[in-house]
């Protein structure tokens, strides 16, 4: 089944005709993607960042961002320029290498796990057959720029904050790997096209939400966990370790890991409705709702709407997400690490080893609901 | 020459050198920390190579495993041991150097000859891609479950062990004993963080 429209194979048929070879044309094509989802995902920090601001604010009943532009909307733009023209300093007895390398190290595989989130059914930058397991091994990169820039900044609340994210992200991507192994075991697939597409037979009702709720909770408390947002920003309690492992960061650098954490906040929110709010799809049925008035599901002008209705369905349902975070970090208060730990070992790991056990057994119970 | 084979062929020569000349360096630096991490970028460079080699699920549980758990392991313990101690001088250190250097010089020329020698099957067997993923489980729960079953037991011992080694309970000298007599150990979470007598 390979309906929808293929961008890639249009734009390589156009630059053939222009009588380029079929490899040139494929070399041509390959930068777009990453381009368009290189700023696509600096856009949608920019977004969250201003959403941040207006959401704190109105939890606090304050106004604001107000002036840059209207309603401040210009507001993250005018902090991205702040940080891109401060002076990049680097502490005298710190370790310079180790201390540009960190953060580099830290937004790099967060930016390449966007490769698997699919806005459509080809409209993602590569379906690799080995998908949602991308993201996980990627992600276990992070703590090794968290720990190098913890130990490069020669402080000693940076090297604390370094060894608490890495501790973090270690104990909570054991829950979150078996919470996906689930999804997995449900749909038969790794990719995220696959996903998605065995959730949207009935619309809203074949959600995975229904069938994991579990999951989805476990999921979602580690992912906040992972990108180090409240009530989990442990590695950088103000309080405790002044700013964790950005103490002595500044400038560019620091502008570095402000965007992987965001970046990381998108890229969260967007797979959580990809394995559990059925990504792309929209709460009623595209195919029976285009039978109910007389459309067959291959006209184009039908094609074109369910492709942008597929991006807006994506992007809403992840901006829901985001909006649920940035509530979550302005009302709770943070744990404490030792309840952080146990949090994540004596309960989560547990209930989604269960959940893992349950859903293997419902799957062999009720192949028919559960994915035989 | 197309252009696929040709990028393969840089990306192969690119990582190669990384791998050949990133794990030098992780047996030679002084630093041990340098050592750790090159180790992990070493790790990283053997995933490209799966990765070169259509093996994608290798390569990402490679990354998984060795760059996510093991590098980090190590860089955990590195941390957490005092970097700022100087090593007590060895004894006869260059000679040890010498004996080393000479038999990794002798596993390296016995390795290159058997390379040499051996009559390799080329073209090697296509790579099925995509499906590699179902038939590495497959073969995980039917031919090779023993193994498979003995490597989880021997993680498990090795866990065991690591938390009987870690639990030793923490006496607490007798002066600080007063109203927290029924407690023995500090990971008993009763005792508050500024009990009276620190107050004192």
């Amino acid at each position: 089944m390979n309906s929808g429209i293929d961008l890639e194979m249009s734009f390589t048929q156009g630059v053939q005709n222009l009588g380029l070879s079929h490899e040139l044309a494929h070399l041509l094509w390959i930068p777009l993607p990453m381009l368009l989802v290189l700023v696509s995902a600096v856009i949608g920090v920019l977004v969250t960042v201003w959403l941040e601001r207006k959401i704190s604010a109105a939890a606090q009943q304050r106004i604001g961002p107000e002036y840059a532009g209207a309603l401040g909307i210009l507001q993250p733009m005018a902090d991205g320029l702040k940080l891109l023209v401060k002076e990049d300093i680097i502490p005298a007895r710190a370790d310079s290498v180790l201390f540009t390398v960190g953060p580099i190290l830290v937004l790099v595989p967060v930016i390449l796990s966007w490769l698997i989130v699919p806005f459509g059914q080809n409209l993602l930058i590569s379906n690799v057959g080995i998908g949602i397991f991308l993201w996980i091994a990627l992600s276990s990169i992070q703590p090794i720029g968290l720990l190098m820039s913890g130990y490069s900044s020669n402080n000693k609340y940076s090297l604390l904050g370094g060894l608490r994210a890495a501790a973090q992200s270690i104990s909570y991507e054991i829950p979150l790997a078996l919470a996906v192994l689930a999804i997995v075991m449900m749909s038969n697939s790794l990719s995220t096209v696959d996903i998605v597409e065995q959730q949207n037979t009935a619309g809203i009702l074949s959600w995975n939400i229904w069938r994991q709720p579990v999951g989805f909770i476990i999921f979602w408390i580690c992912a906040l966990a992972e990108c180090e947002r409240l009530p989990f920003d442990l590695p950088e309690a103000e309080e405790e370790l002044v700013a964790g492992y950005q103490t002595e960061y500044s400038g560019m650098k620091f502008a570095l890991f402000y965007l992987a954490g965001y970046i990381n906040l998108v890229l969260s929110a967007l797979l959580v409705s990809v394995l559990y709010l059925g990504g792309w799809g929209f709460p009623i049925s595209i195919d029976w709702f285009s039978s109910l008035i007389g459309l067959s599901i291959d006209n184009p002008l039908v094609q074109i709407i369910a492709a942008s209705l597929g991006i807006v369905m994506t992007i809403l349902k992840a901006y829901l997400l985001v909006f649920l975070a940035i509530l979550l970090r302005w009302t709770t208060p943070r744990v404490r690490i030792d309840q952080l730990l146990d949090l994540g070992w004596k309960f989560l790991l547990p209930i989604s080893l269960v959940n893992l056990l349950v859903t293997a057994s419902l799957k062999l119970a009720f192949p028919m609901t559960f994915g035989g | 020459m197309n252009i696929a084979y040709s990028t393969e062929l840089i990306c192969f020569l690119i990582l190669s050198a990384v791998i050949v000349s990133g794990s030098l360096a992780v047996v030679l630096l002084e630093n041990i920390v340098y050592s750790a991490f090159l180790l992990g970028g070493v790790f990283m460079a053997v995933a490209g190579l799966y990765l070169l080699l259509n093996a994608s699920f290798v390569a990402a549980a490679q990354i998984l495993v060795y760059v996510g758990a093991v590098n980090v392991l190590i860089l955990f313990a590195i941390m957490l041991v005092n970097n700022k101690e100087k090593l007590k001088p060895i004894k006869g250190l260059k000679t040890r150097k010498f004996i080393s250097g000479g038999v990794c010089g002798g596993l390296l020329i016995l390795l290159l000859r058997v390379s040499i020698t051996t009559k390799w099957n080329l073209p090697g067997p296509t790579s099925i891609g995509e499906e590699a993923t179902e038939r590495i489980g497959e073969h995980l729960f039917t031919d090779y479950l023993l193994p498979f079953e003995l490597a989880s037991i021997l993680l498990l011992m090795a866990m065991i062990g690591a938390i009987v080694l870690a639990r030793r309970d923490v006496s607490i000298p007798p002066a600080y004993i007063n109203d927290l007599n029924n407690q023995k150990s500090l990971s008993d979470k009763k005792i508050p963080l500024l009990s009276e007598n620190t107050i004192k």
